[in-house]
């Protein structure tokens, strides 16, 4: 799905009027259905990566492929869910959202979109909420409504960034598991950043771990199946996870922050 | 809460209204004024039903309103196509930040000489000084809009494959509505004391002058009231445009959550 070989981003930083590394020789690859999880602490240059294989940017060294091709370009075959609620187009209602969606993406006729937008309402349990306005919806509704937006267009992956980032604990969990469930019956690769440990290991086939300055890949963990947050792997898997970011994190900041 | 404040909003307004109108009319009465100088509100009020009678103070609005909402057309969509080129490049920034720092401070109003000896005496003159006045309160509202837009929503736009004019009209005009809508409600301020001085200064030759005409012709006849019915007619328009404001705002960026009702 998505093979990544030494790719490096490098951004222009118009307040030093000079070029930021944001991520240095990542390679790693996307495997078909799976739910691929990329943690690291805030500033290490996920979302940068994520906004990468979604096109919004290039990289500046290595190869990115995505089903073979470089992603030049962004389109609705990797549909993005976002963190900010804004992401939903204000003047329209949770509805016309996914039908505007399906009409401009995939020149769906009317009929079918406004069929296509009801069945994905239903999915992830909005139905009720369909011709409320987004300022209308608590944020956990808004997430729903974004990802039913994403799924609507069938894209070959979903492209997640931090989406339940912004809501409280209890909605962060039940989305979680309605977000587990979707992907279980759709079976659609999803590729998810988050900065939530919990969150890596539940939802993620696999967890790459990143560091910061700059950003590189520290490892990537088999995190498969775990459902179970109370079982002993699951807490083996914490205790691996937050030892790779935490911990490893201080150590090697020093000396980097000193050649700096 | 005083008994003034819990009557409802209309009420107070037209009592208020009422009083103004009530000192106005005591003061020409009793005070005993030179009816050439001040009219009394029943005599505007007079001279008005008069003159909307014989369809003079129709015909005067008529086409009063006809030379603002050309001049307004005109400048509103060159105003959006350049802000539009402002958004994709960077040279349509540069022309729109050198143009607008060239006309925005000079009042089109003075532009109207020119004016006249390029168009002549014809409403096609004041057309143009209204479409001046009006081009860069919209073009700098709308850019102003359009750079605002949150990243995210771009983004979003962006990931449907949205481009150039779908991208502009499908997203950035509705995302920047807010903004917009201000920009427009500034020109038409601009464009109404512009059409109104325009049409003072040189009235319009014929059959085709508007309010400003229409007082300046009462002034010429020394008739005090028809200047005051004139300046009446004018406040009213004002006040029915921005209540249309606040209707299309209501039924638009106010019922999106995209502005607070006021």
């Amino acid at each position: 799905m998505v093979v990544a070989e030494d790719v490096a981003v490098d951004y222009l930083n118009p307040a030093h009027h000079g070029r930021t590394t944001a991520i240095e020789d990542a390679s790693f690859d996307v495997r078909r259905g799976e739910t691929f999880v990329i943690i690291g602490p805030s500033g290490c240059g996920k979302t940068t990566l994520l906004k990468t294989i979604a096109g919004f940017m290039r990289p500046t060294r290595g190869k990115l492929l995505v089903e073979g091709h470089p992603a030049r370009e962004p389109g609705p075959d990797r549909a993005v869910v976002f963190q900010d609620f804004d992401q939903l187009f204000a003047w329209r209602t949770v509805r016309d959202n996914v039908v505007y969606a399906l009409r401009v993406a995939r020149n769906t006729p009317v009929r079918a979109a406004r069929e296509k937008a009801d069945a994905m309402l239903a999915l992830v349990d909005i139905t009720r909420a369909a011709n409320k306005y987004p300022h209308e919806l608590s944020g956990g509704m808004k997430q729903r409504a974004a990802i039913a937006r994403a799924l609507a267009l069938e894209p070959t992956m979903l492209l997640m960034d931090e989406p339940f980032g912004a809501l409280d604990m209890i909605t962060r969990n039940q989305l979680q598991i309605e977000l587990k469930n979707i992907h279980r019956r759709t079976g659609v690769t999803i590729v998810l950043v988050t900065h939530s440990i919990q969150e890596a290991i539940y939802l993620g086939d696999r967890v790459m771990v990143m560091s910061r300055h700059p950003a590189r890949i520290r490892e990537i963990v088999d995190t498969h199946d775990q459902s179970d947050v109370e079982s002993p792997r699951f807490a083996e898997l914490t205790g691996k996870l937050r030892e790779l970011l935490v911990h490893r994190d201080q150590e090697l900041d020093v000396p980097e922050e000193a050649v700096l | 809460m005083s008994t003034w404040a819990r009557l409802p909003a209309v009420a107070r307004y037209a009592l208020l209204v009422a009083a103004i109108l009530a000192i106005w009319q005591a003061y020409v009465t009793l005070g005993h004024v030179q009816p050439l100088l001040v009219a009394s509100p029943l005599d505007v009020a007079g001279a008005a039903w008069a003159d909307l009678k014989d369809g003079q103070l129709e015909k005067a609005t008529y086409n009063t309103l006809i030379n603002l909402i050309l001049g307004m057309i005109v400048g509103t969509l060159i105003g959006f196509a350049l802000a539009s080129f402002a958004v994709f490049s960077r040279i349509g920034q540069d022309l729109l930040t050198v143009l607008t720092s060239i006309f925005n401070p000079l009042p089109s109003i003075a532009i109207l000489p020119l004016a006249m000896i390029w168009f002549g005496l014809q409403p096609k003159s004041i057309v143009f000084v209204v479409a001046l006045a009006t081009i860069w309160p919209v073009a700098l509202n709308t850019d102003n809009g359009f750079r605002t837009i949150s990243q995210t929503t771009q983004l979003a736009a962006r990931n449907l494959g949205l481009r150039g004019w779908r991208l502009v009209t499908g997203v950035l005009l509705p995302a920047a509505l807010p903004s917009i809508i201000t920009g427009v409600k500034a020109a038409w301020a601009f464009g109404w004391r512009t059409v109104v001085a325009a049409e003072l200064i040189f009235g319009v030759a014929g059959s085709a002058g508007g309010l400003g005409w229409y007082i300046n012709n009462a002034r010429y006849y020394l008739n005090t009231s028809n200047i005051f019915a004139g300046l009446v007619v004018i406040s009213v328009l004002g006040i029915i445009v921005e209540g249309l404001f606040g209707f299309i705002e209501r039924r638009t960026v106010v019922k999106w959550g995209m502005k607070r009702a006021a």
